[in-house]
């Protein structure tokens, strides 16, 4: 691996902001990531977090009326307000995304296979034929039994799980480099989502494509990701390689929602951890660090927005607590 | 999420006229109705002239700044401007009343069979279906037939007729509202079917019946401008915009501002509510609401 | 659980049939395929199962929220036969909280509306009592006086959450049906929610049917743990044996599909579902058998010819045929 490799994708400071002066609201503020060859990039964050419109910015599909500032550079090259031509050419082509809800993203009227073939027709130029013939051979890549009888199905016929997989299968289609993935196990019930995330596994060993997995479950992530971005209230909060992670979160928030995590692998507790207060409200956020109100470790510093700042250990964070992470997981210890 | 900070009391109704009012077009479409409101109300009040009495030495004069009559007069030397506000009387009364009932009766007639359903469902919208089947017209001159010609019968027919249109679409709205899980709670503690249309299915439907109503008034005031054109709609000396329209296609050759006159005012407010209508349909409607970003 | 007393909810073959599906070549299409299962006073069943499993037509079915067969006797009350004043009398002391916090509220009232309107209905006569009731109700689902003019969607999920229990909890009911009362919200809320239901239950000797699919939740709140699948009880156990010992294999691959926080170790997936794959709440034309066998890693000849019964393995009611081997 050579050391300055340049990044898949770079965001500097990347902000989505609605609305005028005095009602504006940012739902990303101030983003800088990168996601590196091969590597699956998890961004998790609860409602508020930002998460979706940072999805969307990357796709160039944020929703009318939002403003996009920073920039993101997709091999070097600038997206933000890169014709929609140019947009287009590479959405689907180089960068695809798998969506939630599988019934919502798949037309009822369609087959599997017309949906399937759609994209790679257009993107790579493939007959009916050939692109019906890499449509099978993709569903058979995600555990679809029969792949040929199944192009013929509709979306109602095919299980949630199945629905889902054949939503992967769209997803990889034209051989993307970077695979979004918007919690994609969410719908599913908790067997499926196992299957799913396997699947998912698998596919990343196999085929070394590259993905960000935006959730709000550190419990799925957990054996997907290569690192974690933790965001709350449109900004990057911490960021760390996943291992690091979940042994020693440096973040309150983190620490919090690890703890907030339903677990039957350790034994019941007699109140169930949680965090205090309400998610995020974007349009009245506190001056100054997002998460202090619910805090334990707040102080009178927290009034000043922590800068994301570089920590041993590949790590980022965004707090003024310099403690370690073991004192961080004291001050949610109940007294 | 966006709406956590806005005031406590920012219920749907606020919601709407908030919007509403961040659309000039709809915000001008208001005022000038309001102006040819107000002056419809004022100016026969102000004027020495009376809409009904005639004036043989004044007859065909033409629009003028001076000598008093702003829009001329009219065949019996009647002011113009005193008619055409009368018109508008007459017109946005008929429009706002007829409205206002087929409104009620349909909006009640509707929610009873979409929310109850069943057989009740069945009967009343057959009922529906058969009175679709009365031809319009024949039925204002049977109506001004048997009770005389009155200027309510042109409320009653026309108020009577168009609450069928309402009633199937409250009706289809009713069942969609139906689905909702809140109906579902409200069932589940307890709340009787009366108490149910009245607190949770008619106030939900109040946007959708709002555009409706907005909608159905230049609706009712061409059907009743197309009735004084026929002679059956206000009778003389009253006016309304139709049947001054009316007299004044008689004299479009001669003195033409007898028909431009009233038909421009006619179209002004027609205009006006459906721009203020379709303002409101984009303002009730959830789709336009900010999404949750998270 | 069988106490000294008769149990407060007793359901025994419960049925339910949506309008539209139509018997396959004599299968059984039931959403709800003949349930039965006892509640006693005070005490926190759980219910759990994959979506499709017929769970929230249960408690729809319990509330005569849809038309449902069999028997459903609460407080020696047979349900099912219920009309009129008689059902509304019913649901005084027996209430729901639904899952999605927001969509339950309706969008044009209030909060102090919300929370009020089960007295205007069952306590009319004490209006002037209403709005303090109101507040003592919301207080004690942990919310302050300042929402008490705001809409539902001025509500975060959590908040919207604690209106629907004080919703349900005003009356004083006897038993409380949950259904997926979490799932919608985020994580870190969860449990403040969960851990307020589990007060409630002790403060006002509550009966609790917990429905949901996070079972680390249930194992905190339920004394008793229901699995169904496909519309059949499948197993049911008390918490430690249901947690300690499944003896279903359903249960066991739903314990083991539970995510685990901790990237060096990862959840077991089980193979997925040979064909014919169906659609949630479509189960396959299976004319006799046991539902779950194309799933089933322990299946077997005889699982096919013949559903199996309920029997008791361990302290487990369990319909599987290879159960105990």
């Amino acid at each position: 691996m050579t050391e300055a490799r340049e990044p898949l994708l770079q965001l500097r400071s990347l902000g989505v902001r609605f609305g005028r002066d005095g009602r504006e609201l940012r739902p990303v503020d101030g983003v800088d990531l990168e996601l590196r060859e091969r590597e699956c990039l998890g961004v998790v964050g609860e409602s508020g977090s930002g998460k979706t419109q940072l999805l969307l910015a990357l796709l160039g599909l944020s929703p009318p009326g939002a403003r996009l500032s920073g920039s993101i550079r997709y091999r070097g090259e600038e997206l933000v307000a890169a014709p929609r031509a140019r947009l287009e050419a590479i959405r689907g082509r180089r960068i695809a995304i798998v969506f939630q809800d599988p019934l919502g993203a798949l037309n009822p009227f369609l087959t599997i296979g017309t949906q399937l073939t759609e994209g790679a027709r257009r993107h790579l130029g493939l007959g009916r034929r050939a692109a019906r013939a890499r449509a099978a051979a993709l569903l058979a890549t995600v555990q679809i039994d029969a792949p040929a009888e199944r192009l013929r199905s509709y979306p109602h016929e095919l299980s949630g799980g199945m629905r889902q997989r054949v939503l992967i299968a769209m997803a990889l289609m034209c051989d993307p480099e970077i695979l979004l993935l918007d919690e994609p196990t969410t719908a599913l019930d908790v067997t499926v989502q196992a299957q799913v995330l396997e699947l998912l596994r698998g596919l990343r060993e196999r085929s070394g494509v590259a993905s960000v997995f935006v959730t709000h479950d550190l419990g799925a992530l957990a054996s997907m990701a290569d690192r974690i971005a933790v965001m709350y209230a449109g900004r990057l909060i911490e960021l760390a390689p996943a291992a690091a992670l979940y042994a020693a979160p440096l973040h309150p928030y983190t620490a919090g929602l690890l703890r907030s995590l339903p677990r039957l692998d350790v034994p019941p507790p007699a109140r169930l951890p949680s965090i205090p207060g309400q998610p995020p409200d974007l349009a009245g956020l506190p001056a100054g660090c997002a998460f202090a109100p619910r805090c334990p470790l707040a102080h009178e510093r927290c009034g000043t927005v922590p800068a994301l700042r570089a920590v041993a250990g590949a790590r980022a964070l965004a707090c003024h607590f310099t403690g370690t992470a073991t004192q961080v997981d004291a001050a949610w210890s109940p007294p | 999420m966006s709406g956590a900070t806005a005031g406590p009391a920012d219920g749907p109704w606020r919601r709407c006229a908030r919007r509403l009012r961040a659309r000039p077009g709809a915000v001008a479409a208001a005022a000038l109705l309001a102006l040819i409101a107000a002056a419809a109300v004022l100016v026969p009040m102000l004027s020495p002239f009376d809409f009904a009495t005639p004036s043989w030495t004044e007859i065909f004069r033409a629009p003028a700044l001076r000598g008093g009559h702003l829009f001329g007069t009219d065949s019996l030397g009647r002011d113009l401007l005193v008619r055409v506000m009368w018109g508008c009387r007459i017109s946005l009364l008929v429009g706002i009343a007829a409205s206002l009932i087929s409104v009620v009766i349909g909006a009640a007639w509707g929610a009873v069979a979409g929310f109850v359903g069943g057989r009740v469902d069945g009967t009343l919208m057959r009922i529906v279906d058969v009175l679709y089947t009365v031809p319009f017209i024949p039925f204002v001159i049977v109506l001004e037939v048997l009770f005389g010609r009155h200027f309510l019968m042109v409320f009653i027919a026309i108020g009577a007729v168009s609450w069928l249109d309402i009633a199937r679409i409250v009706r289809g709205q009713t069942l969609s509202i139906r689905e909702h899980e809140y109906i579902d709670a409200a069932r589940a503690l307890g709340v009787r079917t009366g108490a149910m249309i009245w607190r949770h299915v008619l106030p939900n439907l109040g946007g959708l019946v709002a555009v409706y109503a907005t909608l159905a008034i230049p609706g009712i005031i061409l059907f009743e401008a197309l009735l004084s054109f026929l002679g059956l709609g206000v009778h003389a000396p009253l006016a309304s915009l139709g049947s001054l329209v009316a007299e004044g296609a008689n004299e479009m050759q001669a003195n033409p501002y007898l028909l431009v006159i009233p038909a421009t005012f006619l179209a002004a407010i027609i205009l006006c509510l459906n721009r203020l209508g379709d303002a409101l349909r984009d303002a009730l409607d959830p789709r336009h609401e900010q999404g949750r970003h998270d | 659980m069988t106490g000294p007393r008769p149990p407060l909810l007793e359901v025994r073959e419960l049925r339910v049939r949506y309008r539209g599906q139509r018997a396959v070549a004599g299968a059984p299409t039931d959403a709800v395929a003949g349930v039965g299962f006892d509640i006693g006073a005070g005490e926190s069943v759980g219910l759990v199962g994959e979506s499709g499993s017929g769970k929230s037509s249960i408690a729809r079915a319990l509330l005569r929220l849809v038309p449902a067969t069999g028997s459903v006797r609460f407080e020696g009350q047979e349900l099912l036969a219920l009309r009129g004043a008689a059902l509304r009398a019913v649901r005084e002391r027996m209430q729901i909280v639904f899952q999605d916090p927001i969509g339950a509220l309706d969008p044009h009232m209030t909060v102090q509306q919300l929370v009020t309107e089960p007295l205007l209905e069952f306590r009319a006569a004490l209006r002037t009592q209403h709005a303090q009731q109101a507040q003592a109700m919301l207080a004690r689902v942990g919310l302050g006086t300042e929402l008490l003019a705001r809409h539902p969607h001025q509500l975060s999920g959590g908040q919207a959450q604690r209106v629907g229990l004080a919703r349900a909890l005003i009356l004083g009911p006897r038993l409380l049906l949950c259904d997926e009362p979490v799932a919608s919200l985020d994580v870190s809320i969860r449990s403040q929610i969960v851990n307020l239901l589990h007060d409630m239950r002790a403060e006002l000797g509550l009966a609790l049917l917990f429905i949901a699919h996070d079972l680390p939740a249930v194992r905190f709140l339920c004394d008793r743990v229901l699995v169904l699948f496909r519309g059949r009880i499948v197993e049911q156990a008390p918490r430690e044996a249901l947690f300690g010992a499944p003896q279903h294999p359903y249960t066991r691959a739903l314990l083991a599909a539970n995510p685990v926080p901790d990237p060096a170790r990862r959840p077991s997936a089980p193979p997925p579902a040979a064909a014919p794959a169906a659609a949630p709440g479509a189960p396959p034309p299976i004319a006799g058998g046991c539902a779950y066998r194309d799933r089933c890693p322990l299946a077997v000849a005889r699982c096919t010819a013949e559903a199996p019964a309920m029997r008791a393995v361990g302290a487990s009611l369990v319909a599987c045929h290879r159960a105990g081997e």
